[in-house]
């Protein structure tokens, strides 16, 4: 969306110019006693006025109408065609998106580790339970039975860590796999942000022309940011910038030297 | 010892339920914030409580005033452990009475370390 960078300057300059010049004839006017002739002038400070609102409003109107066009912003809600999809509804389907997939992924990961650690921490029980008969045997305390029992659990034994390294490998690989939700929720996050720049440079042109709108009417607000506290119960979720922050802890090790610093 | 787990993600559940289980802690119960979590420890005999702070319904600092307010409850260790880190957040929650405050994101060894400390203190009273 291309706006001007002040789209209203003009015709509010314009006003201004033969509000001076109405202003200096009313003067006259007035000075000669002509009051029927002041009375015209002030008719067409009026009709100026009038004309560079309407048109200022009129510019507004149009900009306001060209932001939700090029936004397609869904206002009937009945989509037949998935290309009527507004850029807004779209963009938050696409960070739902995101969010689907970072939750698939993690899953996807801790149920690959609760599957590999009881079978790895099996084998070490097992490898330890072994090494004390292989030690027995090596210091032939054992009996011909007892031996050949050992020498088939030994046997068992390979198998099984062949088995299960296959086993871990693949699931190691499962979890590589899994972290391919990073390139798409980084692809869908950039589009997103470039939306929200965008809706942001069209926002800010249409208070540019509101500006003027003010400037022609001779409204002036007066400035009412309420420097309320939010409160903090609520959260705030993770902090950006953290390390350039004074009001921010930037990890662990000063969470705990503030706490300590309160007699904690 | 019976352990409630409080957070609103699924996923980071798991993830401390799972490191509480590697520290022999595996009687774990969970709830998805205050509202639900309050009732629960009301009622459930619970021994420690790790909570979060952002989440809808009732909040973790809510739920911590909550317990300390509560005459059954207010002797709850209770570790916080959350991605909120401003430094009048974490002093909000010292004043509030927490036991324990872990950021996010967090290490295996960092949790353990804050929560054999809150028992250490526990037991020497």
């Amino acid at each position: 969306m291309s706006l001007s960078k002040d789209p209203g300057q003009a015709t509010a300059q314009e006003f201004e110019h033969s509000l001076k010049d109405n202003a200096r004839q009313l003067v006259d006017h007035l000075e000669q006693g002509d009051f029927a002739e002041a009375l015209l002038v002030i008719h067409a400070i009026n009709q100026a006025r009038d004309r560079g609102l309407y048109h200022e409003v009129g510019q507004l109107t149009r900009a306001l109408h060209n932001s939700i066009v090029n936004f397609q912003i869904d206002t009937t809600h009945a989509l037949d065609d998935v290309n009527d999809t507004s850029k807004i509804s779209d963009a938050s389907d696409r960070l739902d998106y995101v969010v689907k997939l970072t939750d698939k992924a993690a899953n996807r990961t801790m149920d690959l580790v609760e599957n590999i650690a009881p079978k790895v921490s099996g084998l070490g029980a097992e490898a330890t339970s072994l090494r004390a008969d292989w030690q027995r045997l090596q210091r032939r305390e054992m009996a011909a039975d007892e031996f050949r029992e050992l020498y088939k659990r030994m046997d068992d034994f390979l198998d099984k860590v062949e088995t299960i390294s296959t086993d871990v490998s693949g699931d190691l690989n499962n979890i590589l796999i899994a972290q391919d939700y990073q390139d798409l929720t980084g692809q869908v996050i950039k589009r997103v942000i470039t939306l929200v720049h965008d809706v942001e440079e069209s926002l800010l042109n249409l208070v540019r022309m509101a500006g003027q709108v003010d400037r022609i009417t001779g409204v002036s607000h007066t400035e009412t940011v309420s420097e309320t506290k939010k409160p903090t119960t609520k959260g705030e979720g993770p902090q950006i910038h953290a390390d350039t922050r004074e009001d921010v802890v930037s990890g662990q090790d000063e969470v705990d030297d503030l706490l300590s610093s309160l007699g904690f | 010892m019976k352990i409630l787990i409080v957070d609103d993600f699924s996923t980071m559940r798991r993830i401390i339920k799972n490191l509480l289980r590697d520290l022999g802690f595996t009687n774990t119960a969970e709830a998805d914030d205050g509202n639900t979590a309050l009732p629960m420890l009301q009622s459930g005999n619970f021994d420690f409580l790790v909570t979060d702070w952002n989440m809808p319904g009732m909040s973790g600092i809510d739920l911590l005033r909550a317990v300390r307010a509560d005459d059954r409850l207010k002797h709850l260790p209770v570790l916080m452990v959350t991605a909120e880190a401003k430094r009048d957040q974490i002093i909000e929650a010292a004043q509030a009475g927490v036991n324990g405050y872990v950021v996010k994101p967090f290490t295996a060894q960092a949790l353990k370390e804050k929560i054999e400390k809150i028992f250490e203190r526990v037991q020497a009273k």
